[in-house]
């Protein structure tokens, strides 16, 4: 019984999501190897080979592997998947394109968003946006899975693994990759961020979302924001958190004019402390914040910012 | 050009959903089910590409129960020209799911397969990819635009940290993501039209699929809750609270 971990990497490292995805990997209790598929990414690949508990990696190192198209990447998948009982890839843009594909293949279930391992073939996951959690056996001979990385403490840096190059699948010539439009932001990655500090209708237009800004340079903080903000425009797409958006876990949430809908607190919940701040003090999002403040949040958070920077320079 | 459209009955998205005592699941006896909003929008989409001329006809298919019919009838409603339903009530999983679309793709021949990114009862966000695998197609999945033309898709992509475009030759699969359009309101006049289109009741034996599920369900409970906290009177005590209760800053 061995697992592949579809390593999530940008070809020079991996990113924080493979550490996680590993941790849930050695809860299997076999050997843990992982894959590295993408163009010019040995640097990644010394990266994985570093991770605790990682015993091979192995590079597919191709041009067409650069872009992670679902196509080339499912196909290098499945050109070294014999052999392996578990396939994890972590639960993000990349891991949920390419995973059915693999599975499909295999004529294999999927697994979607594990949040725990019971054993080899059992796995806790949310359904209805995290208002109920399932656990699922499976009876299939190769388990494929993707893992929601934020309920996996990452696993540490300190392995010495041996790097073996594979040979790169063949390339699906009816896709090809035109362009990727990177979203300006200056602050630290949503899903790995320790503060987040997010913002929603409440905050009424897209310049008046700026007054988050000092707040979360302050606190070194990731910038959110709910449904609601983003589809009223006052922030950009993949800032959403929420069911459809993000899923994050950070140590301090802070909720700025969110009221609180079940499809954003399931995206949340998982905080280890929350913040609300909201002047209607009937807000659902109180009802699960550990710290509440009724108050408009146009003075508070003025105010807020003001207090850490005494607090930091006294 | 014909479009396939997917859809799903699922419980609204409006209704809290209830585990029921003995683990089983959630209890969806009596509780509104609409269609999945994903899907809403994947028919929205297939609508506009008829209206732009894009495309000759477009197909909603929903897999499940008896009551889908209704579903397919609001996709009708929507724009779309007929409707398959494929009829079963065993437990449908996406791998099955998958299946019994590529079958009825086999027989339609569809240039295009549009489907929500997920549904909002398992929250899987795997039939799209399945099919395209089964298929051998090209996939674009969490969709924000779509342009068709001369046999290829360009589809702009949700992804981590901003967007990506890429180039699908057709036939190939799209999955929708939230902001690829506004589904319209059907109107009355619509919603009575839908009732005279053409909707095929097909089963999973007829189409030679085998839909038996892969996971069994061994319980499903309500999630860890999360007790309210406390009201703070202002800034200066809730800085007090993280800093020494909380010592989170």
């Amino acid at each position: 019984m061995t697992t592949l971990v579809i390593a999530e990497h940008d070809h020079g490292a991996i990113k924080s999501a493979t550490l996680n995805t590993v941790a849930a990997a050695r809860l299997l209790g076999g050997p843990v190897h992982v894959l590295v598929a993408g163009f010019n990414a040995r640097g990644a690949a010394d990266a994985a080979a570093a991770v605790e508990g990682v015993e091979k990696v192995l590079l597919a190192d191709a041009a067409h592997l650069g872009d992670f198209l679902a196509e080339n990447v499912s196909a290098q998948v499945l050109a070294v998947a014999a052999g392996y009982s578990h396939l994890l890839f972590a639960a993000t843009a990349n891991g949920k394109n390419v995973a059915p594909r693999v599975a499909a293949k295999l004529d294999v279930a999927q697994i979607s968003e594990i949040i725990s391992v019971e054993s080899a073939d059992t796995f806790a996951r949310p359904i209805y946006a995290g208002n109920a959690i399932a656990t699922v056996r499976s009876t299939d001979a190769v388990k494929v899975i993707t893992v929601r990385t934020t309920a996996f403490d990452a696993a540490a840096v300190g392995g010495n693994a041996v790097v073996e190059v594979v040979a790169p699948a063949a390339a699906s010539d009816k896709v090809s990759f035109v362009s990727r439009e990177v979203s300006k932001n200056e602050r630290p990655e949503l899903t790995s961020a320790r503060t987040v500090v997010s913002g929603g209708r409440g905050l009424g237009s897209a310049e008046n979302f700026k007054i988050l800004d000092p707040l979360a340079e302050k606190l070194g903080a990731a910038l959110g924001a709910s449904r609601a903000a983003v589809d009223a425009g006052y922030a950009p797409n993949d800032w959403q958190v929420g069911q459809t958006g993000k899923i994050v876990a950070p140590q301090l949430y802070i909720a700025v004019g969110i009221s609180g809908a079940i499809q954003h607190l399931a995206g949340m919940k998982d905080a280890k402390v929350i913040v609300a701040i909201n002047k209607d003090a009937e807000a659902p999002i109180f009802g699960m914040a550990d710290y509440a403040l009724a108050n408009d949040l146009f003075k508070a958070v003025p105010e807020l910012t003001a207090a850490l920077r005494q607090k930091n320079s006294s | 050009m014909k479009i396939i459209t997917a859809v799903k009955r699922v419980v609204d998205y409006n209704v809290s959903v209830r585990v029921k005592s003995d683990q089983s699941g959630v209890d969806i006896a009596n509780v509104k089910m609409s269609m999945n909003p994903f899907d809403e929008i994947a028919v929205e989409e297939a609508t506009r590409l008829r209206e732009k001329g894009q495309a000759t006809e477009v197909i909603a298919v929903s897999c499940g129960v008896l009551q889908s019919q209704e579903t397919l009838r609001t996709a009708l409603a929507i724009g779309a020209d007929r409707a398959v339903l494929v009829q079963t009530d065993a437990e449908l999983q996406p791998l099955a799911v998958a299946k019994l679309l590529k079958a009825v793709v086999d027989k339609e021949q569809p240039q295009l397969v549009i489907l929500g990114k997920q549904a909002i009862d398992d929250d899987a966000n795997q039939t799209g990819q399945m099919l395209a695998a089964l298929l051998d197609w090209p996939q674009a999945t969490f969709a924000s635009k779509v342009e068709i033309a001369d046999g290829v898709a360009t589809v702009t992509r949700e992804v981590d940290g901003g967007a990506e475009t890429v180039r699908l030759v057709l036939p190939a699969i799209v999955t929708t993501d939230l902001r690829l359009n506004e589904p319209r309101y059907v109107t009355l006049p619509n919603i009575m039209k839908a009732k005279k289109k053409p909707l095929e009741v097909l089963t999973p034996e007829a189409l030679g699929v085998d839909p038996a599920p892969r996971l069994q369900t061994v319980r499903v409970v309500e999630p860890a809750a999360r007790k309210a906290g406390v009201k703070v009177a202002d800034v200066a005590a809730l800085v007090d609270k993280l800093k020494n209760e909380a010592k989170v800053i």
